[in-house]
């Protein structure tokens, strides 16, 4: 079934605040195998220059994904999460996630696609601080695939 | 110019998988049961899309040096990483090679990364700057 192209340009109200916490700064960065100080150790990540640990650069998923939910999970939207594959990600940088971020995220329908039975999602959710510091804009590209 | 970097080579395991569903918070059991995974017309267990991506990441810190030396970092997934319950797992190999030199002074990356000399991700780059 095709997505419901009216979503195209629609955005949703900013998401409650995420609170990034140092455990779970540090839990990503062990689960990645990412052993550098500044990940772990708020003093180097101190003098290298970092509000506190900071976080890899993939990280921003573990917030963005779940707040996308509110888009993908739509029935109006007409996604069936059972025949959805990743396809592509992208991570645009104003600054590091850190510690004690209190980050908040807007999404945006940016193009609905159909191409060879398939359909393409691709969302952005632009994060920021509360009060409104760009920090991080995260693209996902699904695939539903069809009914082949 | 077409600078190669050195190769980052990451190992890859089942524990791996659990391990960053739990951190990510993406339960999906594809990453996880073998059952539900082959059911799918997959081969087995496959990596996270993002767990690659992670790797990947951890790559082009290392090359730029620092985590906020990343600009960019985009990705397409073009191929599974399945990951065998062997103690070994598997390996996934990810290479770079210097683009250009933007006009804003930054470093533009293509990556590609393999895993048993499959291609894994499509039309990869970073963006880089000097920290």
């Amino acid at each position: 079934m095709p997505l419901d192209q009216s979503f195209v340009g629609r955005s949703w109200p900013p998401t409650e605040p995420y609170l990034v916490g140092r455990e779970k700064i540090r839990e990503f960065a062990r689960a990645i195998g990412a052993t550098d100080a500044e990940y772990h150790d708020p003093e180097a990540a101190r003098a290298l220059g970092y509000a506190d640990v900071v976080a890899p650069p993939t990280f921003p998923v573990a917030i963005t994904m779940p707040a996308t939910r509110e888009v993908v999970a739509d029935p109006a939207l007409g996604v069936d999460y059972s025949r959805v594959v990743h396809g592509d990600q992208r991570f645009a940088y104003s600054r590091p996630v850190v510690a004690g971020d209190a980050l908040v995220c807007v999404n945006t329908v940016e193009e609905i696609l159909s191409r060879g039975g398939h359909e393409f999602l691709t969302t952005r959710t632009d994060v920021t601080t509360e009060a409104g510091e760009p920090v991080v804009t995260v693209w996902q590209k699904l695939v539903v695939r069809g009914e082949a | 110019m077409s600078v190669e970097l050195e190769p980052q080579t990451f190992r890859v395991t089942r524990a791996d998988l659990v391990r960053y569903a739990g951190a990510s918070g993406d339960f999906n059991p594809i990453h996880w049961s073998e059952r539900t995974a082959t059911s799918v017309g997959l081969p087995g267990v496959i990596a996270h899309g993002m767990f690659t991506m992670a790797l990947v990441g951890r790559a082009v810190t290392h090359w730029a040096g620092a985590p906020d030396a990343v600009v960019e970092l985009s990705v397409r997934f073009s191929k599974p990483v399945p990951v065998p319950d062997t103690e070994e797992g598997t390996e996934v190999v990810v290479t770079a090679k210097v683009k250009e030199i933007t006009d804003e002074g930054h470093t533009r990356l293509s990556l590609t990364a393999t895993c048993n000399g499959d291609k894994v991700l499509s039309m990869s780059q970073a963006l880089i700057s000097k920290r």
